[in-house]
């Protein structure tokens, strides 16, 4: 029922958007290459799906995607481990840590390009900066919030590292390790798009800027689309893998 | 004696000020006692427990188990805690065979001996289930399994029972007190419940605030099954209660 209910709204919401967009489209007399109608964009669609276009870059974009943001999380939350664990070595880390999370991983293009060259590299490297401050600090802070009563019950019962590390730390940081890396995955979709639109010659941040330089806005807003989507599922996914895992876990 | 601890003292420095928790407290203990220490908020029961289990030094004075000198927590001798400390991804059965792991005991051995304890405690139907579906009183049984698996030579409980509702507090108690005597462990058991004290212990160490220390020992020559509301039973209680000055004197005025 509830699952009903929200599909319902699912559906009117998007009823309304769309509706909203063909008003404009219709009462307002902009140039169709500038501001296309739903069919417009619907056709454009059926087009990329046709040739096959949009699952070929949606490829390529995957492929980067995943190698960046999955050796990220992977050296993230090693690392944060570490530092979590050693926390006399991260009040001499974290000064370092605070001053590079700010900075846009785009800032790094000049140097990424010119350092890896073009191709899919750029992009790797931009999600792997975009995933890596928030997973990392992420895991410091849960490994540092650890309840002491865990170590006291490991020392009393004689558990020694590295078996303290795998069977009390990593478990008990785990739920909020998840949440890191579920909040991570949505920054570093977002910066997919932008990786990607430097020197790369596929994928959906290039389909942006191959359609802007065609003057396709209609080819623009599918992919746009197309990205929107593809996020929502990706969050929906590693939402659902969440859960499950605390759930197998007993956190929830 | 199986635990000497002589002239212990413990000082805390808070906000650059010396405080002391525990000053010069003396007490020897037997193999198989069951102690309570008892006493208000601030008398310095948990520093004293914790020092004797190991997680805390002394800053003078000594602590012996078997004349060792006790510096670090010791696997025959397991804590259990107020808040069960249990591990919520591990299912009730996994973490009572947590320290049967450490103790590289075979994986079917440790299934057994896990489900032996997990009996005891009454939670065979629960053995798969994670802590958190479990009630408080319930966690804390299975801290008691996870502490008697590993078949310790002493268990020591800070307020085990402290948050849990008086029904439930009675029935574990019944619980500690039949497995502690049936597999003849020595127990030291913080409280600051008098009735808990009286119902549990061989002897009950009494304990006052400002600085910590011993007011009373007391041999509580009950037999092993108590009534509380037997008459022997509460003039153990009352004797405690005008030790703490907290028994009133009758009021002298009469109303004709
Ligand atoms: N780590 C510490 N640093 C500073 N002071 C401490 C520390 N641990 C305990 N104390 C002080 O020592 C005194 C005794 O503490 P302790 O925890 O042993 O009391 P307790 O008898 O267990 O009380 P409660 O019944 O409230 O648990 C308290 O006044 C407390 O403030
Ligand atoms: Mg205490």
């Amino acid at each position: 029922m509830k699952a009903i209910l929200s599909i319902k709204t699912i559906i009117i919401s998007f009823i309304v958007f769309i509706a909203l967009w063909q008003l404009i489209f219709i009462t307002s007399n902009f140039n169709e290459a500038l501001f296309p109608s739903p069919l417009n964009v619907w056709n454009a669609l059926v087009e990329m799906v046709r040739d096959g276009s949009v699952f070929e870059n949606t490829v390529a974009s995957m492929y980067r995607f995943a190698l960046g943001y999955i050796s990220a999380v992977i050296l993230s939350v090693f690392l944060g481990l570490i530092l979590g664990w050693f926390k006399g070595l991260f009040k001499y880390v974290n000064p370092i840590v605070q001053l590079l999370r700010p900075i846009s991983p785009m800032a790094w293009m000049p140097f990424i390009v010119l350092w890896f060259g073009i191709g899919d590299t750029p992009a790797v490297v931009i999600i792997f900066i975009a995933a890596f401050f928030p997973v990392l600090l992420s895991t410091v802070s849960a490994v540092g919030g650890i309840d002491d009563i865990y170590f006291k019950v490991s020392k009393n019962f004689g558990i020694k590292q590295p078996h303290i590390l795998w069977k009390v730390v990593l478990p008990t940081a785990f739920p909020q390790i998840a949440n890191g890396i579920h909040l991570a995955l949505g920054s570093a979709w977002i910066f997919l798009v932008a990786g990607e639109m430097v020197g790369s010659q596929s994928g959906l941040g290039y389909l942006i800027i191959d359609s802007r330089n065609n003057l396709r806005a209609d080819v623009l807003l599918a992919t746009i689309i197309v990205i929107g989507i593809i996020g929502l599922l990706l969050d929906t996914v590693l939402k659902k893998a969440e859960k499950f895992i605390l759930k197998l876990w007993g956190v929830v | 004696m199986y635990i000497e601890i002589k002239n212990a003292v413990k000082t805390f420095y808070q906000k650059g000020k010396e405080f002391t928790a525990l000053d010069n407290v003396s007490l020897s203990i037997e193999k198989g006692e069951f102690i309570c220490l008892l006493g208000p908020s601030g008398c310095g029961k948990s520093t004293l427990l914790n020092a004797i289990a190991g997680f805390d030094t002394v800053s003078n004075g000594s602590i012996t188990i078997e004349g060792k000198e006790v510096k670090e927590p010791s696997r025959k001798n397991v804590t259990i805690f107020q808040n069960y400390g249990l591990f919520p991804w591990r299912t009730v059965e996994k973490n009572v065979e947590l320290g049967l792991e450490a103790k590289k005991v075979p994986k079917n051995e440790r299934k057994e001996i896990a489900k032996k304890y997990i009996e005891m405690v009454g939670l065979s139907k629960f053995a798969q289930a994670h802590p958190k579906q479990l009630s408080g009183g319930m966690q804390q049984r299975v801290a008691i399994a996870r502490a008697f698996a590993v078949n310790p030579d002493i268990v020591f409980m800070d307020e085990p029972f402290g948050a849990l509702d008086a029904i439930t507090r009675m029935k574990l108690q019944d619980d500690v007190l039949k497995i502690s005597k049936d597999e003849n462990k020595t127990i030291i058991f913080v409280t600051h419940d008098i009735e808990e004290a009286v119902y549990l212990s061989d002897r009950i160490v009494v304990m006052t605030p400002n600085p910590g220390k011993i007011k009373k020992i007391i041999d509580v020559k009950l037999s092993r099954y108590r009534e509380r509301t037997n008459s022997d039973f509460v003039a153990v209680r009352d004797k405690i209660f005008e030790i703490l000055n907290m028994k009133h004197e009758p009021d002298i005025e009469y109303i004709i």
